[in-house]
Order: C-alpha cells, then structure tokens, then sequence
C-alpha cells in the first residue's frame, strides 16, 4: 500500500462528511449509494489510478467511470481533495451554474471521463475507452464501478460479453454490493445472484472483497491490472449508507437529502 | 454545381458510405467502425476487410454498440456506427442522447435501411420516424444524402462536423443525379431548380428529391413553374436563405420519406410560422405502421412518385 491505513481511513472520514454537507446544501441527491462506495473510490484515486491533477486529460492515464452516476457526491469530493475542482465548489452541487451537476458531466468538469446517470452505460463506455487503448497501444486501465441494482439493465451483460469476447483485460468492473435499490433490496425486487457465476460465464475473471477494507480493494485492483487474460470483475461486498447508523441498510436514503438534525448527528459519528 | 437530368444511371448510397469512409481511413488513423451484426448490409464490410485492426462487429447490441463509440470518440477517435435506421436510432435513442450527444463526442452514426423503402421486411423494420427523434436531441447534426454522390461529400463534412452527427441512407439504389463536382457545404441545401416567379417550390429530401427534381421538370412541359430545393441538412436548420425563393409563391410542398410527423415537413412549417405566412403542403409517409411489399410498389402506394407528386401539386394549384 502506498499510504497509511490510518491515512485513508481519515480520508473516508473527510469524504463522508462533505458528500453529507453538500447533499444536506443541495436538499436532494443519493447518500445509501454515495455512502456505500466510499472505500471502493478512495482505493483507486490514491492507491491505484494513474493520474496528474494537473492534466486531467493526460493520454496514458487511467480512466474511472462511474456508471452509477447517483453517487458523484463521492467522485466530485474526491476530485476536489486531489484539486481537479475547486474545494469551494462543492456546496454548489445541484445548484443553478454549477458544474457540479447532480450527474457527472463530461463536458462540465474535466476529471469526468464520462456523462452518466443513466444506468446501464457505463460498462459499454469503458469498453470504448479500453478498445481505444488497444489500438493506440497505451496500457492504461479502465474502471468502472457499477450498482448492483444497476445489474438488471440488459445492456450490462451485452457490454459484459462484448469485454469477455474482446479480452478487454485492460478493463475492470466493480460492483457496489450494498444489496439495495430504490424499491426494496435486490434480492427481493430482481435477484442478480449468483453473481460471479454469471461474470464468469461471460468470461471474465473474478475476485470478491470487502468494499470497506482498503486493503482487500487495493489486491483485487492489482490483480486486475496484472490480468493480462481477461476482464476482471470485483464484487465488492457492501453496506448501503455505510459509516451513519441511521444510514446503513435504510432504503429510505437511497435517495433523500438528511435534515439539519439527521446532518448534526451524522457528522458527530464521523468525529 | 451539376445535376444531371436525362439518362440517369442508379447508385448504392451504402455503397458510396463505405467507400468514402476507407477513402478517409486511409489518411486519417483516428476513423474507428462499429456495427451491429449488418455489417454486410450497411456495407461497413468493406471497411473491416481493409482496416481489421480498426473495426469492431458488437454483435446485435445496439446500445452497447453506441456506448463502445462513445468510449471510443471520449479517447480521441472519429466513430462512425452503422445498423439499420430502426435499430440505430429507435433502439439506442436514450444511449444517443445522453452518452454521445450530452458529452458532445465525435460519435458518427450512419444509418442504411431507412424509410419504406426497406420494403417486404415491413413494418418492425422501416425507419419512418428516424429524423424525428435524431432532430429532437440538441447538439445532433443531422445529414440525408439524395444520392450516392451526395453520399460522399456529406461523409467529409460528418467527419469535420464536430460532435454526433445522423447520417440516413436508404437500401434501394437512387439515380445518380449530382455530378460529382457538386458542393455540399455548410449551407445544409442545393437549390436545383429556380424560376424567375414559380408557382410553388417543392422542398424535398433524401430518397424523395430526384422524383421532385422530374415532377418539377414535367409540370414545366405543362407551363407550370415549380422550384426545387434539396435539404441535405435537416439540423441545424438550412432554411433562412430560402425565404427570398418563398416570396410570393402560392404554397411551399414538403416532400419525405417519413412519418408526416416528426420530419422535413413539420421543420419547415414550425421554422417558416415563426417568420412569415406560408401555406406548407407536406407530401409524406402518413402516420401509421407500415406494410410489406416491393418498395417500387410501396412508393406508389404511399403517393410518393413522380406522377403522384405532380398529381397533389395540381391539385393544390387549382385549390389554393
Ligand atoms: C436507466 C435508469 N433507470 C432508473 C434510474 C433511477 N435510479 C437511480 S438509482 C436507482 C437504483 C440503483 O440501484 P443500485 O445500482 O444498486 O445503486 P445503489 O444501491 O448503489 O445506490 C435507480 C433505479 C436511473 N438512474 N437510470
């Protein structure tokens, strides 16, 4: 690991509170699913992307994609804390003239590799992006980070088998388990169990961690880079509004803005 | 310009497409194609025989298809993806929209099989409301060739347009009535036929400008004076210069291979209202599902031919 465990468990702490802030500002947005992805993003932008803040658009660099665009409360604090955008845009977020939509926009801010918010995209995107590294010969690697929900869009498993067949072993799939969606949990609204099997079966590799534990993140993302046979899929195993008690497991914050008082409380747990 | 008007030989637009996309791929590195399993009927066959390294067949997934080229146009290529005008608009629409045309990439989407004209194939396969929805989605250019020459010209200006641009070819080969000097510029129009003071002027697109081109030569014969324009250019709008042709004419005829809703006809008419009292007459699809049958006869079917053109036009002449 390049950093201190404590050093990035302070990070999540930061980030957990801003994502709380600027959706308590904005009075909308997704805390279960900003919450829950938390470690996953903290693990790539200061354990395993390559990157210069001050090139975002650098050719050789990896690429993330956050195809479960609800969550970029997340992506845009962590973008901020390397200084891609400004610290003091934050609580502009879902505001009038912000670039801080309440989807990532490409064309808005210049870390966004891609428009999402629609989901389903993202995988197929990646795709694009990984082919186009092939072809120009550039090893970076491509992530993306999927909802498990967000598995019930068919287009998912059309781009699934397009990365196996093409041996895309440049790109990686992570999947935010939190075992929720908007109307109930997985399980219970579409199953998308067994999962792995079904990776599997489109011919990727897969690997199963802890979405909270840095360091099950970071081996599961080495070994995605180190893969040079197929795409890896990492199923990360995760709490929905992880880090807030009244959070965690509550469908209710999939997609409602915590009151003064729910914010108060919150952030005493991130103390 | 040139048109050519007698002796008027047919050629295959998807033909002209994947010819001039090699032509441009052999200088430019940055052309990627992607196609739905149609590879053979869009033709972009031809391309993956030349360029393997730079052709990807996504299988019959459309949507993932249209994502694959927006990744692809986010990393510096010029993408252009091919299917059948159903399965490339109607079907990815939402990935169109808010993949490529939000984020504004090089995305290149040229759709053969559009219209009637597919024929016997029917109704789940005959694109009539293709414009509609391109036009709809802001930041989308949006091209239809007449003809195999036009083909070639409008596939330079979709690779220097920037961003996600429409291209609608049709199956059936039409006469090659453009010469191959003929400028297709920013303008977004050819002005084919103009009189002195016509009667009306007929603006049609795509399939449906050659058929206008001779109803407007026959009526001539009859001492009737019809101007013609070609829009090649659906969006951004190309009419603005038209209006000076517009003055004083009886009735402005729209005429398309599409749903009368939706297309050239319904552009022209929310554009021209906002400026001047015009009667537009649309000569289009009608709003209802297609049907199967040789697409000569559907065309007939349909009223969209020479004499049924010239039939309407005298009809209204006399009416209006
Ligand atoms: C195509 C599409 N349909 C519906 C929605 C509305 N929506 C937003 S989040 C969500 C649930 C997603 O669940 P999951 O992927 O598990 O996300 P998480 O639980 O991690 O927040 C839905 C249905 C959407 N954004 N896009």
């Amino acid at each position: 690991m390049k950093n201190d465990i404590l050093f990035l468990k302070e990070k999540a702490k930061q980030i957990r509170k801003d994502v709380l802030n600027m959706l308590f500002k904005a009075r909308s947005g997704h805390p279960g699913g900003s919450l829950s992805a938390v470690e996953i993003m903290i693990t790539l932008y200061y354990e395993i992307m390559k990157y210069d803040p001050n090139n975002p658009r650098w050719p050789m660099r990896d690429r993330f994609i956050l195809s479960k665009g609800h969550a970029a409360p997340t992506l845009y604090s962590i973008l901020a804390d390397i200084g891609i955008i400004e610290k003091d845009k934050l609580l502009s977020l879902r505001k009038l003239g912000s670039p801080l939509q309440g989807h990532p926009s490409h064309k808005a801010i210049q870390g966004i590799e891609a428009s999402t918010g629609s989901l389903g995209h993202g995988l197929s995107i990646g795709n694009g992006i990984a082919l186009a590294g092939r072809i120009d010969r550039r090893d970076y690697m491509v992530w993306i980070l999927l909802g498990d929900g967000e598995l019930q869009e068919g287009q998912v498993w059309e781009a699934a088998m397009s990365a196996g067949h093409y041996r895309l072993y440049n790109v990686c799939a992570i999947v935010d388990k939190n075992g929720f969606q908007i109307d109930g949990s997985t399980t219970e609204i579409k199953d998308i169990d067994p999962l792995a099997d079904k990776f599997r079966a489109f011919k990727w590799d897969i690997v199963q961690v802890n979405g909270h534990n840095f360091n099950e993140l970071a081996v599961a993302m080495e070994f995605a880079r180190l893969n040079k046979r197929r795409p890896t899929a990492i199923i990360a195993h995760t709490i929905k509004g992880k880090g807030i008690s009244f959070m965690e497991n509550k469908l209710e914050f999939h997609g409602r803005a915590p009151t003064e008082e729910e914010l108060k409380w919150a952030l005493l747990q991130l103390k | 310009m040139g048109i050519i008007t007698t002796q008027v030989d047919t050629a295959s637009l998807r033909k002209a497409y994947a010819e001039t996309l090699i032509e441009i791929a052999v200088r430019r590195r940055e052309i990627v194609v992607l196609d739905a399993d149609l590879a053979l009927s869009t033709q972009t066959y031809r391309f993956k025989q030349l360029f393997p390294e730079r052709f990807f067949d996504m299988g019959v997934s459309e949507a993932d298809m249209i994502d694959t080229g927006v990744g692809l146009a986010l990393s510096g290529k010029i993408v252009f993806v091919s299917s059948f005008a159903m399965f490339a608009t109607a079907k990815p629409w939402e990935q169109i929209r808010n993949s490529a045309a939000y984020a504004e990439v090089a995305l290149k989407i040229v759709a053969s099989h559009s219209g009637i004209s597919v024929g016997e194939d029917g109704a789940s396969h005959q694109a009539i409301e293709d414009l509609g929805l391109m036009r709809l989605i802001p930041n989308i250019t949006v091209f239809i060739p007449a003809d195999a020459n036009a083909v070639k010209k409008i596939i330079h200006l979709a690779v220097e347009t920037p961003g996600v641009v429409y291209v609608r070819l049709t199956r059936p080969s039409l006469p090659l009535f453009y010469t191959e000097d003929t400028e297709f510029d920013n303008k977004g129009f050819v002005l084919l036929r103009n009189f002195e003071k016509p009667d009306a002027v007929i603006v049609a697109t795509g399939s449906m400008v050659y058929p206008s081109l001779k109803a407007s030569l026959e009526l001539e014969k009859k001492g009737v004076k019809i101007g013609v324009v070609d829009v090649y250019r659906l969006k951004p709008y190309p009419f603005r210069p038209l209006l000076p042709i517009f003055q004083g004419i009886k009735f402005i005829v729209t005429v398309e291979e599409h749903n009368i809703i939706g297309g050239l006809g319904e552009s022209l008419s929310s554009f021209i209202t906002e400026v001047e009292p015009h009667i537009v007459k649309k000569i289009a699809l009608p709003d209802a599902f297609g049907v199967s049958g040789n697409y000569e006869a559907l065309y007939d079917f349909y009223g969209l031919t020479t004499e049924k053109i010239i039939s309407r036009i005298e009809e209204w002449l006399k009416s209006i």
